[in-house]
């Protein structure tokens, strides 16, 4: 049986490969049979030898001052190794990702429900447990400031971070304007969207290992995005040079954005460094929910302008971003959702301005979709309202002002490479639909609203169809200097040539390991490639995040493979005498068109190794000008997909069905086909949750669904068959002329589940996620 | 207090089991068999699920000591040697894995689903995997993988 079951739909590939395996085919993963085994070590499943367990107390108040805190009677329990508070940091107590506001453990002020006070090392992690109930902590509890939209503006709301030096509350501000100020149009339409915060919910808690080093380092096996980042802000806190912290890669249990903070790093590194022994940290979900930070929730005011015959006249907008206690990556979101606020669309006059706040709700940071998400609720939800009111088709009124390549985006780039949208559009409308239901058969209630809860044999039922189109930047963004590293070596292995890749990037699911396979087989002509165990004793790679790794990452390998194959070249020559023009590597051989066969590569290589370490860098960003938001290149890559949902809403009891949900997406070039769609039906899944299901419920700073009990992701039930059609549109920038896969689905998704939900009910529904309380119109 | 239990057919005797503990903990922590996931542990995402006397159960949920003289089948127990099962086999070929966290339980449900049911549909596909969660695939290729191995276990 074919590996390729439900193949995507693609358009042409011209790349002939001679081995198997390389760029543009779909080999299956390196890891996967550990992983179906259960033999995959992730970072929950490590264990050492005298092994200790570490656990944190955690503030139960939203903001509050500590008075005191006593540890005597928690150290005095049987089993307790250790008990750390912030007068035990090593280094500097400030950790953060942008800006370094975060103390590792809390000083004099807590600022969010969940924030670490305390440390605890014990022999048993029941124990531990014990022994953070033992430390009692003074709390003089404040008022918490929980109003994003008050923290940005009002001057008499206490200050979080009052060393920051920020305006009120304000993280960020970002205004972009273009073209004319004071323009009228024909038709005008206007909303304001609001976005609950949704949790990454990846299913690996946080965990790591920290072992003590003899050289008073510390070795640390953990679950991350970015070795890197982490060890550089843990050994800050350490008060060790980074050297000292050699961090590697366990397996990772998905991230989705929620593993770029630090959760564990800093404090099982103290905990191991303090007692001298191994020390294995381990949240549970409900600590999960307190230990990452999640997607910003979200506020925005959007209002178009169109001619009576649908063209983008204006677009103005006001989002607010809650970034709660700590900055994390609030500029980011904030960047990016007022440079990406008016979606895939030329529009000549634009007015656009983001606050990104800090409050005492759970912090927020990066996840899929960064500050993608939320405009694109809006200015989706927008584009429908227009088409309502110019009594034009949604899809055309798309098409009409759909950018293109040479397009002049709001922030004065100009888009130089490949913009299809209007064609993905066109695709997605040409899909085939689900059949509609046969109102005379006796339905199967699995498919229906409801499902086995068997509220309904099909009464109540309305269909509707909604479109999303979307845009997403891709990579780090304004002036940031983008990189990765990759070391590749080739030697002769038992008479066969096998290659070795080794970067820091983070495998979390996405199947990079598969794709540095497929370019260093393709760059080095052998079919053996094995993959180095991620750690940071190669250069940086970046985070696993912004749709980056097979661009940059892969762009790493591809030239770290090059380097490799130039040398293998030089030695050819020496070895041979003279090499032709038109030498290549294909199946361990030596090759050219001319002269054939010219010498095994394991010929060439004899017992040396070729080793090359290369980095990747993309072209210059440049910075936003921070009164016009204008920017010769703030992104260096843009993505865009189209979703197409079908819904079944029970319009009696608000209950949603999504029936399908269909996407036509650019990817630049397809590396691997197969994990591409799964890439695209995973990050679908979770935007369908977001539009119809997931939202962690924040009241008084509070999480009140702590627990997939009540925080509740999409399962096999809810989640309908996905077409998937791939277009190959490559990015001539771009190596491959790849394109970022990972974030668009999850951004295009949601708005179009929702415009379905409004097509089947005739609500304006401007609230994310829609549950049955809006849908019902019962919704406080 | 002691435990006995047969695991994969081994037998298995351990002492010092904690009474609050979980046949999750314990086959994770004291039997060296991690395969077994610990995603959320209060027995909503079935990433723990694991035979008990033939029987699919989120481990997190059965309290360790209620597994005295008890049959476990975890993950670590489809595979015959080299050859894997036919469901892991086929969650391999249609792409079903990603971070591979909600695997192993996947493996073990979908194993019992087409033990009792050879032939399943895909609404019944989609009912027994419902208490399975898993966040990266969107659970298509999951769909493919089980079709795939119904279809192989037919053949075979």
């Amino acid at each position: 049986m074919s590996a390729h079951v439900n193949a995507p739909s693609r358009t042409s590939q011209d790349l002939s490969e001679s081995i198997t395996g390389g760029v543009g085919e779909s080999p299956s993963r390196p890891d996967g049979n550990l992983k179906v085994r259960g033999d995959y070590a992730y970072s929950s499943d490590l264990g050492a030898e005298d092994m200790l367990w570490g656990a944190t107390l955690r503030s139960p108040h939203p903001y509050a001052r500590i008075t005191g805190i006593d540890v005597g009677p928690a150290l005095a329990h049987p089993g307790v190794y250790a008990v750390l508070t912030h007068e035990d940091v090593p280094g500097d107590n400030r950790y953060g990702l942008k800006i370094v506001d975060q103390p590792v453990l809390a000083e004099d002020v807590v600022r969010f429900r969940g924030e670490p006070v305390a440390l605890v090392a014990a022999d048993d992690p029941e124990t531990a447990r014990r022994a953070l109930e033992l430390i009692a902590v003074d709390y003089q509890v404040l008022e918490p400031v929980t109003d994003p939209k008050r923290a940005a503006h009002d001057p008499a709301l206490p200050k979080l971070h009052p060393d920051s030096g920020c305006e009120n509350n304000l993280v960020r501000y970002q205004p972009i304007v273009r073209g004319r100020q004071d323009v009228r149009a024909d038709v005008v339409v206007s909303g304001t969207y609001t976005l609950g915060m949704q949790d990454q919910a990846f299913l690996g808690p946080e965990s790591g290992l920290a072992i003590p080093a003899e050289d008073g380092g510390v070795e640390v096996f953990l679950a991350t995005q970015d070795l890197h980042s982490d060890r550089k802000q843990t050994a800050r806190a350490l008060g060790l040079p980074p050297d000292k912290v050699r961090m590697t890669m366990s397996g990772v249990g998905g991230a989705f954005g929620g593993r770029e903070d630090l959760s564990i790093q800093a404090h099982v590194c103290m905990l191991a460094m303090h007692t001298g022994k191994p020390v294995k940290m381990v949240y549970n979900r409900e600590e999960s929910f307190y230990g990452h930070v999640h997607r910003h929730p979200a506020e925005m005011y959007f209002e178009h302008g169109a001619t009576r015959d649908g063209e983008l006249v204006y677009v103005k907008a006001r989002m607010y971003f809650d970034g709660g206690a700590y900055a994390s990556k609030t500029p980011v979101v904030v960047g990016n959702a007022t440079t990406l606020g008016t979606g895939p669309y030329e529009v000549p006059n634009v007015d656009i301005a983001g606050w990104g706040v800090y409050t005492n709700n759970p912090p927020c940071g990066a996840m899929r979709g960064l500050g993608a998400v939320q405009p694109a609720f809006a200015y989706e939800a927008q584009m429908d309202k227009l088409a309502r009111a110019l009594d034009m088709d949604p899809v055309e009124l798309r098409q009409r002002n759909a950018v293109e390549q040479g397009s002049v985006l709001h922030t004065g780039q100009q888009l130089d490479y490949p913009a299809p949208v209007g064609e993905l559009l066109e695709r997605a409308r040409k899909l085939p639909m689900p059949p509609e239901r046969d109102p005379a058969a006796e339905p199967d209630i699995r498919d229906l609203p409801g499902g086995a809860a068997n509220t309904t044999h099909g009464e109540d039922i309305a269909r509707g169809v909604g479109y999303a189109a979307i845009i997403k930047n891709v990579s780090y963004a304004e002036g940031a200097d983008d990189y990765s590293t990759a070391r590749a070596s080739l030697q002769a292995v038992g008479g066969e040539a096998v290659a070795m890749v080794h970067t820091a990037a983070a495998e979390v699911g996405q199947g990079l390991v598969t794709v540095q396979q497929q370019i260093a087989r393709t760059e080095l002509g052998v079919e053996r490639v094995n993959i180095h165990p991620n750690d940071t004793s190669v250069g940086e790679a970046g985070s696993s995040s912004a749709s980056r790794q097979t661009y940059i990452t892969g762009g790493a390998v591809k030239a770290a493979c090059e380097a490799v194959r130039e040398t293998l070249f030089e030695r050819a020559a020496a070895k041979l005498g003279h090499t032709p023009p038109d030498l290549a590597v294909v199946d361990g051989k030596l090759v050219s068109d001319s002269h054939g066969v010219l010498a095994d590569v394991v010929e060439i290589l004899g017992d040396e190794v070729i080793e090359c370490t290369r980095e990747y860098h993309h072209r210059p960003t440049y910075p936003l000008d921070p009164e016009t938001g204008q920017s010769e290149l703030v992104h260096v890559q843009h993505a865009f997909s189209v979703h197409r949902a079908v819904v079944d809403v029970d319009t009696q009891l608000g209950l949603v069905k999504v029936v399908a949900l269909d996407c036509v997406q650019d990817v630049g070039k397809a590396v691997n086909p197969d994990a591409i769609v799964g890439q695209i039906q995973g990050g679908a899944t979770q935007g369908m949750g977001l539009a119809v299901m997931e939202e962690i419920q924040v009241s008084d700073g509070l999480i009140r669904n702590p627990s997939f009990t009540d925080y509740l992701i999409p399962t096999i039930l809810d989640t309908p068959p996905m077409k998937v059609d791939i277009l190959e549109r490559g990015d001539p920038h771009a190596p491959y002329g790849v394109r970022g896969v990972g974030e668009p689905p999850t951004i295009s998704a949601g708005p179009a589940v929702l415009a379905a939900i409004r097509a089947a009910t005739g609500l304006d529904l401007t609230h994310a996620p829609a549950g049955p309380d809006h849908i019902t119109g019962t919704a406080g | 207090m002691r435990l006995n239990l047969t695991v994969n057919g081994k037998l298995y005797e351990t002492d010092e089991v904690w009474e609050g503990e979980s046949l999750l903990h314990t086959l994770r922590e004291r039997l060296g068999l991690p395969g077994s996931k610990n995603a959320c542990e209060q027995g909503e995402c079935g990433s723990c699920t694991v035979y008990l006397d033939d029987v699919p159960v989120c481990s997190c949920m059965v309290a360790a000591g209620q597994a005295e003289g008890c049959s476990v089948r975890t993950v670590e127990g489809l595979a015959d040697g080299e050859r894997l099962d036919t469901v892991q086999q086929s969650f391999l070929d249609a792409g079903a894995v990603q971070c591979g966290f909600c695997t192993p339980g996947l493996l073990v449900q979908a194993h019992d689903l087409i033990e009792r049911n050879p032939e399943p549909t895909d609404a019944e596909i989609r009912e027994s995997l419902a208490g399975n969660l898993c966040r990266c695939t969107g659970y298509e290729k999951i769909m493919d993988a089980v079709r795939l191995a119904a279809q192989r276990k037919a053949v075979s």
